[in-house]
């Protein structure tokens, strides 16, 4: 079982979503049960496959890639279907594995207009197998197919069943993502032909002997290619000043596409500097990491400085992803073990807490009909249970320690006291400051949106309105998420434990980590 | 010098036979009576598939190059993909047209005579390598495409297309004919290896560099390259759309395959002067193309400037393919895997706009408007065909736009590192008018609220669907179309 597992585990994971489709695309658009009961019924399925992944995972082993598939692809360009997980990507598949479920049953009974739950739940499945398959890519060709995959899907998301602004922010999040992808293209195949094998002195696309045959790389280069992925991921992350995609897409977007978004999608970036350029050209990647630090704690101040900005309670989560995921790049730019840990954890922690903000903006979106937040206040008496849990997310959000949020964030500014050797050590402290800082605006501004939504008397306007509390659907997407963020909060070491292995294996061209 | 008969392998000469064959059983059961008039269509289409077969058996032959007539005509792997490419992209057009030729008020026998006869010229440029057959199969190529581009004969429109067509084409054939007249008369020589082989051409003489720009500039209006591609929007637009649906794609390739086994193996030594033409005329082509496609209103029109980039796209690795061998190959297989995606995805393309023009009746890209709503199967089928061609993974295109980044990157020089910037960046910029059609078919609503269905002919689906299918499989598995990338042959300058 354990063999078969190992070597079905992770294409059944990848492929599953795509037969799911298939199979949906011949069923009548009318019998929306069915739509939902196949949608659903595949993307248990592929958390069940991903669960047996972990079940089956060495831990003791964690840096050391596993479930490994190596298969012949397209041999005219040498790329190969090799595929596996180790430590870093397993934390961030089961993340992946647990959203999309969670996601199509908070669809059962919230589809966005225009409906259609065909073609939407079409998307989603199509979408989850391109993010599983960045999470297990090995071979930079197949990373960059499952990296675009994703696209599509979202784009028609966002346009067709978006908000009132669709369109710009379809295409918005379309054309950025796609300009930094084709740097990226340009800069995996200089690293193709500018590489060798130190030994047979051949070229390469398996990311785990790159790093051996990038070693002769001429610095100039190195530091070309490196900014050229850097483009990539740092749009899809997004860094500023790549971000301003993201709030128009998110705030745009339904709210599962939202929660897709902000749960797994931004993570492609983030995992991605840590997989690709940061392992394979350690040295251009020293020269890098300052600029990534300081542009991490730019997007930091900036971030919470766009939320306290925002009139719209969605688009306010949104600036408040960016400034989560400059800690998290913060943490990646240490080049250390610890950062790295911080950023993986601080991830998940995102992807469970924006993930859960996202649902609970739509629910009350949906409500009310708008996200207006002068004209929300008072949810508390309102719909008691929703503004409660509204209260937990915020305060997971601002890092309050014992939620999963506190673990994100505050090992990542740590890690900046200490970063690793060759490193500007008073630059990095700087930013730490600066980042720590941020910690104090994100109480701010999510304190203050509580204060203001939650809190109070209901808005005149609302009188008379009975608003119907927390659905059966929605408990069951949530509660998950909830476990989840206590969890994490309390024992973090579910994650820690898992990735250490993982970060100390991509981390081994920095000494000092 | 008593005469001696040249030596004819008929079996290679077995394709062309079978279409020479098809030509006349298409004239002859046109002569013999009106009620043959449905069956043309069916007889021709059978043609192309029966001449498919000795392609099929040639490739699987053990002798990989046949030359004849002193290795003027040469059937090789590079030679036979492209055969196949012109008969199954014929075949194709076929299908298009069968239902908007019989519908319409045309001539029907003519028009499957002369896309044969066109047909046939391009299977004759796969393998011709010299000067004289190149421009016999360019002439026998088109000639007809002249006059199908006019065959809505009471649309005015249709005859400017026409019209613009035969000019422009006539004079950029006596500009190539011009400077394959000055490589002759340096060289004596009109078979292009003899000519690569002869001491004359080596050389920096002005009117050897003259004679190969001619050449190139003329089939610069063959593939419509800018500066060369004015004609195109207008032609593509006025031409009945299957004919625009066969110039876009078998006729620009006939012009990229000669200008390929013209390059390099002929001018192979001249890679100082094609090399940076090509270069900018790809770099220009890409950029005028996409920037023009950007503010089009039409579908036709917008195809017809998407063409023009896409001809740019192609045309780049050969602004690198001189530096070695291992260089050339990459290239021409770079050249073939794009022309060979290219070809399903745009016919594809205009399979569709055929058939929603069945219903609206109207080019405009405003008139796409909803069609999610009342037609979901061809809104699919499209988004595939539109961002296959923006090359967007895991549809074909990706594979196709890799493999020019990967020739352009492979020789390690600046201006190929120059130059596949400019085509990402030129990706980005055609990305946005490929999805504003996606943008239109999906979210907008639909233009006068008539939401009646639209029927598609048979002959239609099995059109789309043969798209279709290639765009899909060679995205997931391009290993397929790899393989034949591999052309090794014609590298080596034979």
């Amino acid at each position: 079982m354990e063999a078969f597992i190992d070597d079905w585990g992770l294409t059944a994971a990848l492929f599953l979503p795509l037969v799911g489709a298939v199979i949906m695309m011949f069923v009548r658009k009318e019998d929306e049960a069915a739509h939902k009961q196949i949608a659903l019924l595949t993307s248990v399925a592929v958390l069940a496959a991903l669960v047996a992944v972990a079940a089956v995972f060495n831990y003791n082993d964690a840096g050391r890639l596993q479930s490994v598939i190596d298969k012949e692809w397209i041999p005219v360009i040498d790329s190969r279907y090799h595929i596996g997980v180790d430590g870093i990507s397993l934390p961030l598949l089961l993340l992946t594995g647990l959203i999309v479920p969670l996601v199509i049953i908070y669809s059962w009974n919230h589809f966005p207009e225009p409906r259609n739950p065909k073609a939407f739940l079409i998307l989603i499945l199509i979408l989850q197998t391109g993010m599983v398959g960045t999470f297990v890519a090995q071979d930079l060709i197949l990373f960059f197919v499952f990296f675009e995959v994703v696209l599509l899907p979202m784009y028609f998301m966002i346009g067709v069943w978006g908000g009132e602004n669709r369109m710009y922010a379809a295409i918005k999040f379309f054309l950025f993502t796609a300009f930094g992808s084709a740097f990226m293209l340009v800069a995996f195949l200089a690293l193709y032909f500018l590489s060798s094998d130190p030994v047979t002195g051949a070229h390469t696309f398996q990311i785990p002997d790159l790093p051996d045959a990038a070693t002769g790389l001429a610095s100039g280069t190195a530091w070309l290619i490196f900014g050229g992925m850097f483009l990539g991921f740092g749009i899809k992350v997004p860094m500023f000043p790549f971000h301003t995609w993201l709030p128009d897409a998110h705030t745009q977007a339904p709210t599962q596409g939202s929660v897709i978004l902000a749960a797994v999608m931004l993570k492609l970036g983030t995992y991605g500097f840590m997989r690709i350029p940061i392992p394979i050209l350690p040295d251009a990647a020293r020269d890098w990491a300052p600029i990534i630090a300081v542009l991490a704690v730019i997007g930091i101040i900036y971030g919470a400085l766009g939320c306290l900005a925002q009139t719209d309670m969605k688009r306010l989560i949104a600036f408040s992803s960016v400034a989560h995921m400059g800690y998290t790049m913060l943490g990646i730019s240490t080049l250390t073990s610890f950062g790295f840990n911080a950023a993986l954890m601080g991830m998940v922690a995102h992807g469970l807490i924006t993930g859960m903000l996202f649902f609970v903006a739509g629910s009350i979106k949906e409500r009310f009909h708008t996200l207006e937040i002068k004209r929300l206040g008072g949810l508390l008496l309102q719909a008691p249970r929703l503004g409660w849990i509204l209260a937990f997310c915020s305060m997971a959000s601002l890092g309050l320690p014992g939620l999963a949020g506190f673990w994100g964030e505050f090992p990542a500014i740590l890690a900046a006291y200490q970063p690793a050797e060759g490193l500007p050590v008073e630059l990095f402290r700087v930013c730490m400051v600066v980042a720590a800082i941020g910690t104090v605006f994100a109480a701010g501004y999510l304190l203050w949106l509580l204060q203001r939504t939650a809190f109070g008397t209901p808005k005149e306007e609302w009188e008379g309105h009975h608003f119907h509390d927390v659905e059966t659907p929605e408990w069951l997407a949530w509660t998950p998420l909830i476990i989840g963020i206590v969890a994490l909060g309390i024992y973090p070491n579910f994650v820690f434990d898992i990735t250490d292995g993982g970060v100390q294996s991509v981390l081994t061209a920095f000494s000092g980590g | 010098m008593p005469f001696v008969a040249p030596y004819l392998d008929y079996h290679a000469f077995a394709p062309e036979l079978v279409l020479i064959a098809t030509f006349v059983a298409v004239l002859v059961a046109d002569l013999i009576g009106e009620r043959n008039k449905p069956l043309l269509g069916t007889i021709a289409g059978l043609g192309l598939l029966g001449s498919m077969v000795p392609v099929l058996t040639l490739a699987v032959a053990d002798e990989p190059v046949r030359a004849m007539f002193g290795g003027g005509y040469v059937v090789d792997n590079f030679a036979l993909t492209l055969k196949a490419l012109f008969i199954i992209g014929g075949y194709v057009v076929i299908l298009l047209s069968t239902n908007y030729i019989a519908e319409g008020d045309f001539w029907e026998g003519e028009y499957y005579l002369m896309l044969l006869a066109s047909i046939l010229g391009m299977t004759m440029m796969a393998s011709s390598r010299d000067l004289v057959l190149i421009f016999v199969a360019l002439e026998l190529l088109s000639i007809p495409a002249y006059m199908l581009a006019t065959w809505r004969k009471r649309d005015p429109k249709s005859n400017e297309a026409g019209l613009k067509y035969y000019l422009m084409g006539v004079f950029a054939t006596a500009i190539m004919l011009y400077g394959m007249s000055l490589i002759f008369g340096v060289t004596g020589q009109t078979g292009l290896a003899a000519i690569a082989a002869s001491p004359a051409i080596a050389g920096t003489a002005p009117v050897i560099t003259l004679g190969v720009v001619f050449v190139i500039a003329g089939f610069g209006f063959k593939v419509s390259a800018v500066p060369f591609h004015t004609w195109a929007p207008d032609t593509y637009e006025g031409a009945p759309t299957p004919v625009t649906a066969f110039l876009s794609v078998a006729s620009k390739a006939g012009g990229f395959v000669a200008l390929t086994s013209l390059c390099l193996v002929g001018f192979a030594t001249q890679e100082e002067v094609w090399q940076p033409l090509f270069w900018v005329l790809a770099a220009l082509s890409m950029t005028v193309g996409n920037l023009l496609a950007l503010r089009q209103t039409n579908i036709v029109r917008m195809l017809a400037y998407s063409s023009v980039a896409q001809g740019g796209y192609m045309l780049a690795p050969l602004a690198v393919a001189g530096h070695s061998i291992d260089g050339r190959r990459e290239s021409i297989g770079a050249l073939v895997v794009y022309l060979l995606v290219y070809g399903a995805m745009n016919l594809g393309a205009f399979a569709i706009v055929i058939a929603v023009a069945r219903k609206t009746r109207s080019g405009e890209i405003s008139s796409y408007g909803g069609l999610f709503q009342y037609a979901p199967g061809l809104t699919v089928v499209m988004t595939v065909f539109v961002f296959a061609l923006a090359g967007i993974p895991p549809l074909g295109g990706w594979f196709a736009k890799f493999v020019i980044f990967k020739a352009l990157v492979n020789p390690g020089t600046s201006a190929g590192y120059a130059l596949a910037i400019v085509v990402g960046v030129n990706s980005v910029i055609a990305l946005f008018y490929y999805a504003r059609i996606a943008q239109q078919m999906w979210m907008q609503p639909v233009p006068d609220e008539d939401r009646t269905p639209i029927r598609v002919p048979p002959s239609l689906v099995g059109a789309l669907g043969i798209c279709c299918l290639v765009t899909l499989v060679l995205g997931v598995l391009p290993g397929l179309v790899g393989e034949i990338g591999d052309l090794a042959e014609l590298a080596s300058g034979r």
